[in-house]
């Protein structure tokens, strides 16, 4: 079992920071725009990246949410180990809007086509749009791609790509690529 | 999140209090499914449902069938007064004609006490008490402290008074099981025609005075007198039975602190509870019912989990 290390706090930072500037150069005012955080891990991110707008752009109301999918996916008894929920926290209206989906990890698609499912329960949203930290290109098994990218990695299918969510400042954001 | 501890839900005896746990924490997500503007999930796609209905129901069979329709499973219904069962089949050959349809799980709810648990013993799917007799009704008692859960933040160490017919209620000792197994304290109040002789073994108080029994609890649940499973006079007149265990206004009113009054339904008005009673803010019943169905479907989808798949 090797380990390497694909992405530090501070390129994370640098990333952050792109996403966010790419964010608001198609969105400008966010006035019709939310964002969605994909549970669990999505949200670390989407919360890092709401933050970093607000900041940057001033704006106080720009929407974020979270996304449990985890009754819309396509395993379900598929899957030796029980499938656990987490929470979905939708307090606006989805109708109309644009929608960013945020996650940390893209891998084969599924659980971004899981979610497309699961947010149509909130309304009919104008535009999805997908935003990933780390995109594992040739590993998609359905015909899902970014719109916003962190950093695109080549990993085979026996390694994992873990990103680290965690309170020490060094360890957030810590991207590792994990040979089992 | 784990999985259940059990293959089937026969009864509230059964479960642990981690199932407990988990089944309310699986509802906590359904409960925000239903509140959502489409109010389904596709999870359950591939499973078949049967509702058995050996007895009359409104509530619970309405209730666990929006529960699997949420959940995007194909319901079938069966009500003994249409069926075979009229004509002398016995319940294993009703129920293994259904399940050679394909059908993967069976909720039941039938007259005789331990129906469901020789149901679970014999046939190969499975099974969901929704009523047994005098016996078990583990969903009513899970939704019932899931309420209290959610309008108290816990169930531990809360007192909780059942009052009225305990001696024909299944809705009572699942209560009394799922309650305890959280850590509540229980007690059982009621004319003692209408107690169980052997109840305090179960480690609950009893109570014959009603205000007494109010001033004690957190949370009051007033059961309905079942008539129709009564052969003989329990007490002399229904007048009377109001009288000293029917609650109204002013005896809520009086009391020292404001409790929750719940009602596992049907409700009669003017027995056991006065309409201002059941119409009050202190009564959560129409909040029960809500529940009822994320509870329903939070059962239905960690049984369905261990369901396997044919390839």
């Amino acid at each position: 079992m090797g380990e390497k290390i694909l992405f530090n706090h501070k390129e994370l930072d640098l990333s952050v920071n792109r996403l966010c500037w790419q964010l608001i150069e198609n969105h400008c005012d966010f006035e019709n725009t939310v964002l969605i955080g994909m549970q669990p891990r999505g949200y670390f991110l989407a919360q890092k990246i709401h933050a970093r707008l607000l900041a940057l752009t001033g704006i106080q109301d720009i929407s974020l949410g979270s996304l449990d999918i985890t009754f819309f996916r396509d395993d379900f008894r598929r899957r030796e180990e029980p499938l656990a929920a987490n929470q979905t926290n939708i307090n606006f209206l989805v109708e109309g809007k644009k929608v960013v989906f945020i996650d940390d990890v893209l891998y084969t698609g599924r659980s971004i086509r899981a979610g497309m499912d699961a947010i149509n329960s909130f309304g009919r949203p104008q535009q999805i749009e997908l935003l990933v930290l780390i995109d594992r290109r040739f590993s998609r098994e359905l015909p899902i791609e970014p719109n916003y990218v962190g950093k695109t990695v080549d990993a085979i299918d026996t390694e994992k790509v873990l990103v680290e969510w965690s309170d020490d400042e060094n360890r957030n954001g810590l991207v590792r690529l994990i040979r089992e | 999140m784990g999985s259940l501890s059990v293959n089937h839900l026969v009864g509230i005896k059964e479960l642990s209090k981690d199932d407990i746990e988990l089944i309310f924490q699986t509802a906590d997500n359904f409960k925000s499914v239903i509140n959502r503007p489409i109010k389904k999930v596709p999870s359950l796609r591939d499973i078949t449902i049967a509702n058995l209905f050996f007895e009359n129901s409104t509530r619970t069979r309405l209730s666990f069938e929006l529960a699997e329709k949420r959940l995007s499973a194909d319901v079938i219904n069966f009500s003994a007064a249409s069926s075979s069962v009229k004509k002398g089949e016995t319940l294993i050959d009703t129920v293994n004609n259904i399940l050679a349809m394909k059908v993967d799980m069976v909720v039941m709810r039938h007259p005789n006490p331990g129906a469901a648990k020789f149901l679970s013993e014999n046939v190969d799917s499975r099974i969901v008490n929704a009523g047994d007799g005098a016996h078990e009704h583990p969903t009513q008692a899970l939704l019932d402290s899931y309420s209290i859960r959610e309008k108290l933040g816990s169930v531990k160490g809360k007192k909780i008074v059942i009052v009225g017919d305990i001696v024909h209620s299944r809705v009572a000792l699942s209560n009394i099981f799922c309650l305890q197994k959280q850590g509540a304290e229980v007690m059982v109040c009621g004319p003692a025609t209408l107690i169980p002789k052997y109840i305090k073994e179960l480690g609950v108080k009893v109570e014959h005075d009603l205000r007494k029994a109010l001033e004690w609890c957190d949370v009051a649940n007033m059961l309905r007198i079942q008539l129709e499973r009564m052969d003989v006079k329990y007490f002399p007149s229904i007048r009377e039975y109001t009288m000293l265990y029917g609650l109204d206004k002013p005896l809520l009113d009086s009391l020292s602190k404001k409790i929750i009054v719940m009602h596992p339904g049907p409700i009669n008005r003017g027995v056991e509870i006065t309409s201002d009673v059941a119409d009050s803010d202190q009564a959560i019943i129409l909040d029960q019912v809500e529940n009822g169905v994320a509870i329903r479907m939070a059962v239905i989808y960690l049984l369905a989990q261990t369901i396997k798949r044919v390839e």
